[in-house]
């Protein structure tokens, strides 16, 4: 039976507006600028370019703004916004050896070249909520310590491992190889690494650290280290055709994290350290971890390794990772499903007739059945 | 170009000019579109036509897996870029991160009118000196930030007993 689904549009209308005030708020407070939001809400800012694989800070901070803070919401307001523009090309690939460092720290090494920086870090405090933000005084400016930088290379610590042979080196093949593209062509299983590292830089960081965090209590064991973490800027370059040269675009904020983790070796290559990258927009360490160790676990069929987790499910871990496919699905279960329901109802009723009918047919078979279970 | 071209003389002369203009391009580019609009309005106006109108559009950025292997690709940023022509010739163009048309536009025109011998000069004293010193004083406000927060970590031996 076809039922049909039409008007609403009044009350769209007015649902909307109502959003519109809602979110606004107590118009007696200030509303937020978007400078506000870029500043002061910057991990917010970070993820939300992140997972709607967009950087630009202040377009996130217009779509928090928009989605009252719901960051999977500001997320798909980015990928629906970056359909308008054209694409002009890809960069080349950013150097992160060359990053102006703000964080750097080893959980392998103590000591190492360039030394350990913590930077603008949550690690180490007390977790104590600071009362002096709510007040009046937050808004004077805050002393920080600065000391003279020796100009010191801080090398990656992999590159370190790799020097003495004990890390395996980083995949390099063809350098005319394709490099695949999600934005281009939909996910297709099996997937190579460059996918798999595309879908983990713009995945949903609570999932990805759901799943690193369940390789850790067993489901497929990788024994990690944080080999390193670094944070800071890097500056992207882009191939300019019509000049013939590379531009230099600006500077981006990203983290990455070298994962370091259980040997591989054979009888033709002696045991090394492996590894997972991780690599994001703006300071968003968690994520930088999780994808790291996820990306890691992935390859367990190249290592040679047996499967028995979801985090090594390469077509599960990639085909939920993404939070606005994710989200389209399940929140598509609030629009109107009047005619799927109609035949589920029409469904129903025919098998409880048929159910009632057999039933009053034998009813002593009934009782007889009663009787054996009791 | 006033140099005698022999073919080696010509290609050198060319690379040291096109290292030339990516720095000066690279500064214009990492420079906040309010200092780029103060710098260039205090120019002199000079005629030109737009090749390429402002455009805002995607790059995708890529890294490298591990660091340095293959690379992947990363997640897009917005980019704004623009041709300009002199009335005088010369070509100018802008690249740089973010939605600013008018500051693609007047990067676009300082780069211009850098190529134009009778302005370099006065453009790069005025302009891309004062840019590149304030940016480089930026990054090293946050070096020396960053260096106060240094650690060393000492690693307690614990004793046979």
């Amino acid at each position: 039976m076809y039922v049909a689904v039409k008007g609403g549009e009044t009350a769209i209308r007015n649902a909307h507006k109502l959003l519109a005030k809602r979110r606004r708020g107590d118009t007696s407070v200030p509303a937020l600028t978007l400078e506000q939001i870029a500043e002061q809400l910057s991990h917010s800012v970070a993820r939300v370019m992140g997972e709607g694989s967009l950087y630009d800070e202040t377009l996130a901070a217009l779509a928090i703004k928009q989605a009252r803070g719901d960051l999977i919401e500001a997320a798909f307001l980015m990928r629906a916004y970056r359909t308008t523009l054209p694409r002009f090309g890809y960069s080349q690939p950013v150097d992160t050896a060359r990053m102006l460092v703000e964080r750097r720290i080893s959980a392998t090494y103590k000591d190492l070249p360039g030394g350990q920086v913590l930077g603008p870090t949550f690690d180490y405090s007390y977790r104590l909520l600071d009362f002096t933000l709510a007040a009046e005084s937050d808004g004077a400016e805050l002393p920080v310590e600065t000391a003279e930088m020796r100009d010191e290379a801080m090398p990656r610590v992999t590159d370190l491992l790799g020097d003495e042979g004990l890390m395996e080196p980083d995949p390099i093949t063809d350098v005319d190889a394709p490099v695949g593209d999600l934005t281009r062509e939909p996910l297709a299983f099996p997937a190579d690494r460059d996918l798999r590292l595309q879908n983990l830089a713009r995945g949903d960081e609570g999932f990805l650290l759901a799943l690193a965090y369940s390789t850790q209590r067993g489901y497929g064991r990788t024994h990690p280290f944080a080999g390193e973490i670094r944070y800071g800027e890097v500056e992207v370059e882009f191939f300019a055709e019509e000049l013939g040269f590379a531009v230099t675009l600006g500077t981006i904020k990203v983290t990455e994290c070298q994962m370091v983790n259980q040997f591989k070796g054979s009888s033709k290559a002696a045991p090394t350290f492996t590894r997972g990258y991780g690599l994001v927009f703006g300071q968003v360490e968690r994520k930088a971890m999780s994808m790291a160790m996820v990306d890691r676990s992935m390859r367990w069929q190249e290592l040679g390794e047996e499967q028995s987790a979801p985090a090594q499910d390469i077509e599960f871990v990639l085909s939920h990772s993404d939070n606005i496919q994710a989200t389209g699905f399940v929140e598509h279960l609030k629009l109107p499903h009047y005619v799927d329901f109609q035949a589920e109802l029409d469904l129903v009723r025919r098998m409880r007739a048929e159910w009632f009918e057999k039933r009053d047919q034998n009813p002593d078979e009934d009782a007889a059945a009663q009787e054996a279970a009791e | 170009m006033t140099e005698a071209s022999t073919p080696d003389g010509t290609s050198s002369h060319t690379a040291g000019a096109q290292l030339e203009r990516q720095k000066i391009m690279a500064t214009l580019a990492a420079a906040a579109p309010d200092a780029i609009a103060e710098k260039f309005h205090a120019l002199q106006a000079a005629d030109y036509e737009l090749v390429r109108q402002p455009e805002t559009g995607l790059v995708m950025v890529r890294g490298r897996m591990g660091g340095t292997g293959n690379p992947f690709n990363l997640g897009e940023v917005t980019v704004t870029r623009c041709v300009v022509r002199l009335a005088t010739g010369e070509t100018g163009s802008s690249y740089s991160l973010g939605r600013n048309k008018e500051k693609a536009l007047h990067t676009a025109l300082i780069d211009a009118r850098w190529q134009r011998d009778e302005e370099r000069a006065q453009i790069e004293q005025d302009i891309i000196t004062p840019l590149a010193e304030a940016h480089a004083a930026a990054g090293e406000t946050v070096k020396q930030e960053t260096e106060a927060t240094k650690v060393n970590f000492f690693t307690m031996v614990r004793g046979d007993n």
